[in-house]
């Protein structure tokens, strides 16, 4: 027997643990202790390389890592517990898997001999996760787990990235063995992650948008996943071509609001422009997004007159719900780099100006147009205000889900990628709250508010203590109309006006509990208050709740209504006045 | 359009349905068939047939062989989510090389006595299948072949006493010399 005690890379599984994450650069986790963890929780005592966010909810840990993630570029890390701990987390995993968020969760789990025994606190985590991670693994040999810590950074970061969790015995924690540092061997064979797109293709490409007289370039959040480097070249490729461009929730500001091609985001609440767009194109070029049904409202009707291509790296992406006439599987910066060099070769700008009298004329119709009332603040009306009093600033923005969520995406102008969290695919109330504080916990200096809303920001407004804690300055800027307003709006377009439960009888008084939590309360209830108040948000270096109470039955608009295609959008003068005149009736009194 | 309030666009697709034999070449570890047989519940796809084994020990490889149905578009999805999958290394169309060799073996049980148990003996000679038990009043017999010929064995044999059917699924193998 040859003697390892003086071997370095001899040690326990939970000092495995905490080395991977430093050898992955991994500065901070969020996380909370349990049984089946504690283990990892002695090595993270004994260090000071990583640095650990107690948050008070595992759920809240999950958003917060994807909040980190999604401004860094880094992956998102989370430990927790066994049992109820990894359960808590399946949200958040959920959540990343839909907005392709690299997110790495590493869970305790009972003794290898306990496994089966329904346990204390014991759950099957890897079956569970099994669906809402990209991949997943239970190490049941210690001499295992350096290896499959190392697999799990790079599957999360690599080609489409996703949410991946390593479970771990807490035997295997104790139990001794042998570490070894990265290296390319720890990543299963089978998994080549396409990065370069076809020559040939991308060739026909360029000629298809050199002959286009009505093109459209749409976005996604696989720009910004790709890195900054996607989001040069596709401004870039806007230039060099001059064709307009709108972008999906999740692609907002890889290509600048202010830009002059820009046309807003497209969709369900996108602008009239985007979705006219996008109807009446002759050639589309889809970059990182995937033909969700938020965009393309009624699928026998979307864009029926245009060849589509779709650059995506994730091959079952391509051909799901629309079937495109170009699939080029590929990263958006390596395919954007050969497209550019090849059009710049071989092609000119073509002339589209027609097109853009047109595109000019859907503009003009002002859809995101609303009635300003000096009375009651309209939620539009606060986030304008909100984004022209942090313009200039370093600013990241947070949402919850709702009418809020859309409001923030068309009123709130981004300029450059990873700047916009929000949850996209899930549509997860509570996300914004969390995830403000892993973007805040990555950039500790910077101004970063979560646009919430009064019912979703109460899913997870347990984390304002985790705020306090570590002294992260969040800004949560709540538009409290004391509704459900996205299922208000529902019900009132689509179920009669009857409001199911949609109603919060009992609000907090979110000053007062801000003071509980020991943060900063404040609360702007008319028009005029409103600045003043956003400046003193601004310039507190404390966490804030800050309540706007907003006019409650406010609707979020445009709107492609249900079964509807792109050019059958509701606009707001073509519906609001009517149809909330019978919501007044039922008695419901605006704030 | 007709459809009820609701927040999604209810549409049925109309196209026709097909059949496919895909072949997925897999790591064998734990939970791989659990992933596979995931994805084809949580995404609402047919299994008609699935089979599974290790077939290089060494390498530790399995393959896994399922009989699908869906319309074209949801074929191409069912071969590109198994292809995004960490362990999997292959998906093959076995339908769509054109030239593929599917078998499947069943055990079928008949229990009879007189003319019908001689009209059992003499239907599964017809059919090349195999007695492997045999009591005075019972028969199991072995079939190979493909799933049709299976199926018209099957039902030849209910009138004569079918007892029950124990069947693998669909193996499935390209003719030629190339491998997937």
């Amino acid at each position: 027997m040859t003697d390892k005690s003086h071997d370095p890379n001899q040690m326990t599984g939970a000092a495995m643990v905490v080395r991977a994450l430093i050898d992955h650069g991994v500065e901070h986790i969020f996380g909370y202790p349990g049984g089946a963890v504690l283990p990892i929780y002695d090595e993270i005592f004994q260090q000071s390389e990583v640095e650990h966010i107690l948050v008070r909810h595992e759920q809240g840990a999950g958003h917060a890592a994807e909040g980190y993630a999604r401004s860094t570029g880094k992956p998102g890390v989370a430990l927790v517990t066994s049992g109820p701990g990894a359960t808590n987390m399946v949200t958040p995993l959920t959540d990343a898997l839909m907005d392709s968020i690299p997110l790495v969760c590493i869970s305790g789990q009972v003794p290898t001999h306990l496994i089966g025994n329904d346990a204390f606190q014991e759950c099957d985590t890897v079956g569970i996760t099994r669906p809402c991670t990209k991949h997943n693994w239970l190490v049941r040999d210690v001499n295992d787990l350096a290896k499959v810590l190392h697999e799990a950074f790079y599957v999360a970061m690599s080609g489409r990235p996703g949410p991946v969790l390593v479970d771990v015995p807490k035997d295997v924690q104790f139990a001794t063995g042998t570490y070894h540092p990265p290296r390319k061997s720890d990543v299963h064979v089978s998994y080549t992650p396409r990065l370069k797109g076809d020559a040939s293709l991308i060739r026909k490409t360029v000629a298809m948008l050199a002959s286009a007289k009505r093109p459209v370039i749409y976005t996604g959040g696989g720009i910004v996943n790709s890195g900054p480097e996607a989001s040069k070249l596709l401004r870039e490729l806007v230039e060099v071509t001059g064709f307009p461009i709108t972008s999906t929730l999740m692609g907002l500001g890889a290509y600048p609001a202010s830009g002059p091609n820009w046309l807003g985001m497209l969709g369900m609440h996108g602008t009239y422009e985007a979705n006219m767009t996008m109807h009446d194109c002759d050639v589309m070029l889809c970059i990182g997004a995937r033909f969700d049904d938020r965009i393309t409202g009624r699928v026998d009707a979307f864009s029926p007159g245009s060849k589509k291509i779709h650059i995506d790296i994730d091959p079952s992406s391509i051909n799901k719900n629309i079937r495109v006439d170009v699939p080029i599987i590929g990263d958006a910066a390596n395919v954007l780099g050969d497209l550019l060099q090849v059009f710049k070769a071989e092609a000119k700008k073509p002339d589209i100006k027609a097109w853009w009298q047109q595109i000019a004329q859907w503009r003009a119709r002002n859809s995101l147009s609303y009635r300003k009332n000096n009375d009651i603040i309209l939620p539009q009306h606060a986030i304008q205000r909100l984004f022209d009093l942090t313009r200039g600033k370093d600013t990241y923005i947070t949402t919850e889900v709702g009418q809020h969520q859309m409001w923030a995406a068309q009123f709130y102008g981004f300029e450059e990628p990873h700047r916009w969290m929000t949850s996209g695919g899930l549509g997860t109330m509570g996300y914004g709250l969390p995830a403000a504080i892993g973007v805040q916990v990555a950039h500790r200096d910077s101004l970063v508010i979560d646009i919430a809303g009064d019912a979703s920001v109460q899913m997870t407004i347990q984390e304002m203590s985790t705020a306090v804690q570590h002294e992260l300055p969040i800004k949560i800027f709540i538009l409290n109309n004391q509704y459900m307003g996205m299922v208000r709006q529902w019900q009132q377009l689509l179920h009669g006006n009857r409001l199911s439960h949609s109603y919060t009888e009992a609000m907090p008084d979110f000053v007062k509990l801000a003071d509980a939590y020991g943060c900063v309360g404040l609360r702007a209830t008319k028009p005029g208050d409103l600045d003043g108040a956003i400046r003193e948000m601004i310039s507190v270096r404390r966490p804030v709740l800050f309540d706007c109470r907003v006019a409650a039955l406010e609707n979020c608009f445009p709107m492609i209504p249900s079964g509807k295609a792109h050019n059958e959008m509701l606009l707001p003068e073509e519906a609001t006045d009517e149809i909330t005149a019978t919501a007044f009736a039922g008695g419901k009194a605006l704030v | 359009m007709n459809q009820p309030a609701s927040a999604y666009f209810l549409e049925e697709r109309h196209d026709p349905n097909e059949t496919h034999t895909l072949s997925v070449l897999v790591q064998n570890e734990p939970g791989v068939l659990a992933r596979v047989i995931g994805l084809f519940s949580g995404r609402g796809y047919n299994i008609d047939s699935l089979t599974v084994s290790e077939t290089e020990s060494q390498k530790h490889l399995s393959r896994i062989t399922i009989v699908t149905t869906g319309t074209p578009m949801v074929i191409q999805q069912i071969k590109h989510q198994l292809d995004r999958m960490i362990p999997v290394y292959r998906v093959v169309d076995m339908t769509l090389t054109g030239n593929s060799i599917e078998r499947e073996l069943a055990m079928v049980k008949v229990r009879g006595a007189g003319d019908h148990r001689v009209e059992a003996l003499r239907l599964a000679d017809a059919f090349r299948a195999r007695v492997i038990d045999a009591t005075t009043e019972s028969f199991v017999f072995e079939i190979t072949g493909n799933s049709s010929k299976i199926n018209q064995f099957i039902d030849l044999m209910r009138p004569l006493g079918l007892v029950e059917v124990s069947r693998t699924g669909v193996a499935a193998i390209t003719r030629g010399p190339e491998g997937m």
